[in-house]
């Protein structure tokens, strides 16, 4: 039992999670192993930066648990902040230093080498090594996404949580970041990451988020938007960069089956 | 410790090279202070007589005006979500970042107060309290402002929210920095007047750094 038990590293139980007024999730439950790749799959505001910041630990689950061998995730953050590392939605490059001096912060706090040629190096596998001189605010956004990409390579970890890493990437990047997110799990690295495209990652254990969505929430929305009430809506934009306008129309066609979810769910 | 230097570094060197912030800070102050003598008459004596308090209080306004920006901009554009997932301890990180906001402000502050000093016909007797008033004076007030320049973020129109948590924060400072030039001025010892900032200094030192860090975990959360 033992033995299973250090075999998943990374997991989570009953996690419930709320932004707002309402709930995005319930009794979502993942599992990880050395080597893994998690893909979160899910609508518009189906949780899954929600779900990835609860990862990180950047918020707390209103239910649940998430364990990394075995042992609550907040119960020591510190170490876990230390094997972990984080892609946002932004790209946090800062437009008046050059994409080298940029990489260079976050080397120097995660206090690993910062040498130039530890940089490079980074640089390099994400094809940016030309940039390296150039000021944050000459870079197109995909070249920022990429400088962001490089980020994750500097010092150790063992476990990227990567919220939509291709946006912004050309196909050619795309095809790089799926060979470096291989090149990391075959060293033991746990992957998880949210997409809306096909990253070309060899064998990802799919995690469907529609799955877990609250059918009451759905049940609602579809009201309000029969009727024509608004007041609801608010709440739902506020709650997530990801939930575009496209959420919506989304929600009519996938409501249908949310009584057969309260079955399984 | 070389974490700290690390940001400090980092924050000189957005902050030099985006430049302006500095000296916006000081002109404000120049040109706040220059307001009054238009204001209150040439009178020389009257001038000397407000001196102190009018320095003080340009000094407060001219700090505040630059703290919107110290998280601000990290808020923005996500490097204060990935500095609270990094395994420093948050609270370095402010430490960091109020050292460069102080540095950036609150010293060239110093410099061009004995110059305002003059300006308003100060006894020079006066200068030398008045420096070493505010050499313990705006730290506090960098450390102060931290706290409401985190708590404002997410919030629009920050600028004006910050003034109003902050400023009230800052009549302990003003009290006894225009208190300690004004017994300087009189020939009393000025010592004790310091003393007390000195103790307010050490207490936002110790308290400062926790509320902001904790006020922006909130902000990331």
């Amino acid at each position: 039992m033992v033995c299973v038990d250090w075999m998943i590293v990374f997991s989570g139980s009953d996690l419930t999670c709320r932004r707002g007024e309402r709930l995005v999730f319930a009794d979502l439950a993942f599992e990880a192993h050395p080597g893994d790749a998690l893909m979160l799959r899910g609508r518009n505001g189906a949780g899954k930066s929600s779900l990835l910041r609860l990862m990180a630990g950047l918020s707390e689950p209103l239910t649940g648990t998430i364990f990394w061998q075995g042992e609550n995730i907040r119960t020591d953050l510190p170490a876990h902040r230390a094997r972990l590392q984080y892609l946002g939605h932004q790209d946090a490059v800062k437009p008046v230093l050059t994409v080298r001096d940029n990489l260079r912060l976050w080397a120097s706090l995660r206090d690993v080498d910062n040498s130039d040629a530890a940089i490079d190096h980074a640089l390099k596998a994400l094809g940016i090594l030309h940039l390296a001189k150039t000021s944050g605010r000459f870079l197109s956004s995909g070249q920022k996404r990429r400088t962001a990409l490089a980020r994750i390579l500097i010092g150790e970890s063992d476990l990227w949580l990567l919220d939509e890493p291709t946006v912004g990437l050309d196909r050619e990047s795309c095809a790089d970041l799926a060979r470096i997110i291989d090149e990391f799990r075959a060293g033991g690295g746990i992957v998880v990451y949210s997409t809306h495209i096909d990253l070309d990652v060899a064998k990802p254990r799919s995690v469907d988020l529609d799955e877990f969505a609250m059918p009451m929430f759905d049940w609602l929305t579809t009201d309000d938007e029969n009727h024509g009430i608004t007041a609801d809506t608010g709440d739902t934009r506020q709650s997530g960069a990801n939930q575009g306008n496209a959420a919506g129309k989304t929600h009519k066609s996938r409501s249908t089956p949310s009584p057969d979810f309260t079955g399984i769910a | 410790m070389k974490i700290l230097i690390a940001i400090l570094a980092r924050d000189l060197r957005l902050a030099l090279r985006q430049g302006a912030d500095s000296i916006m800070v000081v002109a404000f102050f120049i040109v706040t202070t220059t307001l009054f003598p238009f204001g209150v008459g040439p009178e020389a004596n009257i001038l000397a007589r407000i001196a102190s308090g009018v320095i003080w209080v340009s000094a407060l306004l001219a700090a505040m005006l630059s703290l919107e920006r110290v998280f601000q901009t990290d808020f923005e554009d996500g490097t204060l979500e990935l500095l609270s997932l990094s395994p420093v301890p948050l609270e370095l990180v402010v430490l960091g970042k109020v050292l460069a906001h102080w540095l950036t402000t609150g010293l060239p502050l110093i410099i061009a107060a004995p110059l305002m000093a003059v300006m308003l016909n100060m006894n020079s007797a006066g200068f030398g309290t008045l420096m070493l008033a505010m050499l313990v004076g705006t730290p506090a007030l960098s450390l102060i402002g931290a706290i409401g320049a985190a708590l404002i973020l997410g919030a629009r129109r920050g600028g004006v929210l910050v003034s109003l948590l902050v400023l009230p924060l800052y009549i302990p400072v003003l009290i006894f920095g225009a208190g300690a030039v004004e017994a300087a001025l009189l020939g009393l010892p000025a010592g004790e007047h310091i003393q007390i900032m000195g103790a307010i200094l050490l207490l936002t030192l110790a308290l400062a750094p926790l509320a902001a860090a904790r006020a922006l975990r909130l902000a990331v959360e």
